[in-house]
């Protein structure tokens, strides 16, 4: 076993990130519970009123941090993708399987919340423009991800198929992110950026990015529990998974 | 706290439809992708149960 020599390659075979995956997965949702109490706390009582849209500004705290989860996941599954293409390793290609569902939830939900926000506060559900649409399109990069490799049934094959789509589509995510500088668009600016100080109440900011924290940590809790799925699945005739407790019960 | 009633906090100063609607989706997709995670999890042990039992048998005849 060569790959001892580096510590970090022992957990990117399946038999030993399998447990690992087991034993994280309740603090996630343990940090998920305690973010996301916190998160909606501030969120509906701390937070004020907002001068110009009301109550109804309150769907930032699903909305935003939604819309970011949407384009992380979609950069991290793609790294996965790149890294199973290159080194040929196993554990990538499920990684990068197991993270499309929950970005496209994060996806939908982005473009779900920004209809019931966008009809109160612009007047329409929707509009054809850079933001929303380059949302809808990495919406479908989710899906065509997911269809694609479901409708291959060699796993390495539908990993390889999986990778070189997820990397072509990584031009979306910098088009998203910067459509509302590029692009004359209905939707508002960033709120948050790095470069100056965010345009908008303390309570309003800590609750939304307690969401996002609340978010991120679902995200990995769920991505890991669907990893391990997906490790018993393709892993079925190893000799280590018909040793597990949960399989010889 | 802001709110004066419960009945205030759900009408969300007029944009209750839009406010739980955005909430309730959000909610109910985060508790409908783990129960399916785990259904899938499920099926991929019964499926490897039902392997091992089968390729036991095999062996005993």
């Amino acid at each position: 076993m060569n790959n001892r020599l580096i510590n970090w390659f022992r957990y990117a075979s399946p038999q030993t990130f399998y447990p690992l995956a087991g034993k994280m997965i309740p603090w996630f949702w343990a940090l998920t519970a305690v973010f996301g109490i916190a998160g909606l706390y501030i969120g509906f009582f701390a937070a004020p009123t907002d001068a110009q849209q009301g109550e109804g500004y309150r769907i930032i705290f699903i909305h935003v941090p939604a819309s970011w989860m949407s384009m992380f996941i979609y950069l991290v599954m793609a790294f996965w993708a790149a890294l199973g293409l290159g080194f040929n390793t196993r554990l990538s290609g499920m990684m990068a399987s197991a993270l499309a569902p929950t970005g496209a939830l994060m996806a939908f939900l982005s473009l779900w919340t920004g209809a019931l926000w966008g009809k109160p506060m612009w007047g329409t559900w929707w509009v054809w423009d850079a933001r929303l649409t380059s949302e809808l399109i990495l919406f479908f990069l989710y899906l065509g991800f997911i269809a694609l490799q479901s409708a291959i049934d060699e796993p390495r094959r539908a990993d390889k198929a999986g990778a070189v789509l997820a990397l072509v589509g990584v031009i979306n995510i910098p088009i998203i992110y910067f459509s509302v500088k590029w692009w004359n668009t209905l939707h508002q600016g960033a709120s948050v950026s790095l470069t100056r100080s965010p345009s908008m109440a303390q309570a309003m900011l800590w609750g939304m990015l307690l969401m996002a924290l609340a978010f991120w940590m679902y995200s990995i809790a769920v991505a890991l529990a669907r990893v391990r799925a997906i490790i018993l699945e393709r892993e079925r005739h190893a000799g280590w998974v018909e040793e597990l407790r949960e399989v010889r019960q | 706290m802001k709110w004066n009633s419960l009945g205030e906090f759900l009408a969300m100063g007029g944009y209750a439809f839009y406010v739980w609607g955005s909430f309730g989706a959000c909610a109910a997709l985060m508790i409908v992708e783990p129960i399916l995670v785990r259904l899938r999890r499920k099926n991929a042990l019964q499926e490897l149960k039902r392997e091992i039992a089968a390729s036991a048998e095999n062996n005993e005849t």
